[in-house]
């Protein structure tokens, strides 16, 4: 029992990074609509980020956040303006292979840069550090402060988005680029900032994942996979979508790794044979087909 | 009626390079009503999209308040005091009335005027206030207009330009529709119609014009036009 409730808890913190992870996708194509192949490899750089800042500076990579932020936000808003702006004058093919090759672009340029080697970082604070909730139920604490650090970066954005002149500007262009242009509203720099907010959201998750999760220039596209399920889980462009799904995604990514130890403990010989933890990525998808099949407009669908 | 605010001087328009309109000229004096008639596909529409910049005039000068504004983007365009209603309302669908209403007012800054103009528009449509937190996509095509003009009116528009605003509204609403427009023009508003009820546009507004195949064929006092022979033989077949 004690097992489960660690791992239903280990899915809901792994699932508020991951939903943000999507919230930066969710934005970027609600506004444009352009799905961003690229995504996972935002993170990849915040991972690289935070590693190299924390390194170098001694501090946790808790802390690096705010670099991360920056570095993620400029880096959109220079992939929009450098590039996406042109790809979005072509045709939809031309977009999708657009982003797709700015994907390639950005790991093979994390290899030439880092090289190919898995890198993680030990010096932490939190490293090693846990809470006992009793029961036997044990949280460890990097986990919980990048839980913690998400839903925060992920009210920010919201609130942003809802509370502020400029976020109801990006919510309208989102809704009606054309009615927003009559309305006096700067689409272009619009655009411009819901790739930067995607790609700060994307760099602060990957600094978050870095106590936790080892770095290489291949790390990305798990996640923009994964982004990908949340966004079409919770509807296209909703970002309380984004939220929620993010949770059901992180829940069904614990629950083989609980299907296994259920397996070890009762020695059930022929579900030891095939550990579920393996394909823990393949039942996010399952998910997500039976999603499509009953709601195709996604949990909390928004755009069509 | 007071001075020129709004001057087209001979613009040309073309569409992967056929020509839509041909040396338009017209102008539009503050305070005034002025009307643009003509049938489907005449180029009212290309005309009201030429002077917001999102259709690119080839030739000829747009000139507002004394400054060339043929160049700029739409946005530009709007902050500096130009509406445009579009035909197709482009409402903001799934957020509320108000929300849309305040939206509006984008490029004001001063939170004063935007509740002073808010108020104005609810008194002008008490219906919209009634259904102020109801999303846009809920209310009929008759209400959706009243918030598309309602959008309009929230930034202290200099000009304000209504693009078929009767357009597939029941003859009721076009009435209410036009009324409002009546008292807009009260109100001291200047006003760029186009519409296709073209008798009774032309009995509200000042002067009109005729647009036909991209020229302007006729202009003149609404009643003017009315009577001409030009006029009648265009759009009444007599």
């Amino acid at each position: 029992m004690d097992i489960l409730v660690s791992s239903l808890f280990a899915g809901l913190l792994i699932g508020m990074v991951l939903a943000l992870v999507a919230l930066g996708l969710t934005i970027i194509f609600g506004v444009m609509d352009i799905v961003n192949f690229a995504h996972g490899e935002f993170l990849m750089i915040g991972m690289y980020t935070g590693l190299l800042t924390a390194q170098a500076t001694g501090v946790d990579p808790l802390f690096t956040l705010p670099v991360a932020g920056a570095v993620g936000f400029a880096l959109g808003i220079i992939c929009y303006y450098g590039f996406i702006k042109f790809v979005m004058r072509g045709p939809m093919v031309a977009q999708l292979l657009g982003t797709f090759g700015l994907m390639l672009f950005l790991r093979n340029l994390a290899l030439l840069i880092f090289g190919s080697e898995d890198r993680s970082l030990h010096h932490g604070v939190l490293v090693g550090k846990s809470f006992e909730l009793g029961m036997g139920i044990i949280i460890p604490a990097t986990k919980l402060a990048a839980a913690g650090l998400s839903v925060a970066a992920f009210v920010a954005v919201w609130l942003l988005m809802n509370r502020t002149k400029v976020g109801k500007a990006l919510t309208a262009t989102a809704l009606n680029p054309q009615g927003a242009r009559y309305m006096g509203i700067p689409t272009e720099r619009m655009n411009a900032l819901a790739w930067g907010i995607g790609g700060g959201s994307a760099t602060i998750a990957g600094a978050l994942i870095v106590n936790f999760w080892s770095v290489n220039p291949f790390v990305g596209l798990l996640f923009t996979m994964i982004a990908f399920a949340i966004v079409a889980l919770g509807g296209f462009g909703s970002v309380p979508g984004a939220f929620f799904a993010g949770l059901v995604v992180g829940l069904i990514t614990e629950i083989p790794g609980f299907w296994d130890f259920m397996s070890y403990t009762f020695e059930f010989e022929w579900m030891m044979d095939v550990p579920m933890t393996s394909f823990k990525y393949m039942w996010v998808y399952v998910a997500y087909f039976v999603i499509m099949v009953f709601r195709p407009r996604g949990l909390f669908g928004w755009k069509q | 009626m007071g001075e020129n605010i709004l001057q087209l001087e001979a613009i040309k328009v073309r569409y992967s390079g056929l020509p839509v309109l041909h040396d338009i000229s017209l102008h539009v004096d503050s305070g005034e009503t002025v009307c643009v008639v003509g049938s489907n596909g005449a180029g009212k529409s290309t005309l009201l999209r030429a002077i917001m910049g999102t259709q690119r005039v080839f030739e000829g000068r747009v000139v507002f308040q004394g400054e060339e504004i043929q160049r700029l983007r739409t946005e530009a365009v709007v902050s500096k005091g130009i509406i445009y209603v579009p035909e197709e309302k482009m409402l903001f669908q799934p957020i509320s009335v108000e929300e849309n209403l305040r939206l509006g007012a984008y490029v004001l800054h001063d939170r004063g005027t935007i509740e002073k103009n808010l108020r104005f528009v609810y008194t002008l449509f008490p219906r919209l206030q009634e259904r102020r937190f109801q999303a846009a996509s809920t209310l009929s095509g008759g209400e959706q207009q009243m918030v598309a003009i309602g959008r309009g009116l929230m930034s202290n528009p200099t000009i304000l330009m209504l693009d078929e605003p009767s357009l597939g509204l029941a003859p009721i609403l076009v009435d209410e529709v036009l009324d409002t427009v009546r008292r807009l023009k009260a109100e001291g508003m200047t006003i760029l119609l186009v519409e296709q009820n073209v008798r009774e546009a032309l009995d509200l507004a000042d002067r009109g014009y005729v647009l036909q195949t991209g020229k302007i064929v006729a202009e003149g006092t609404g009643q003017e036009l009315l009577k001409s022979d030009m006029f009648r033989s265009a759009f009444l077949g007599i």
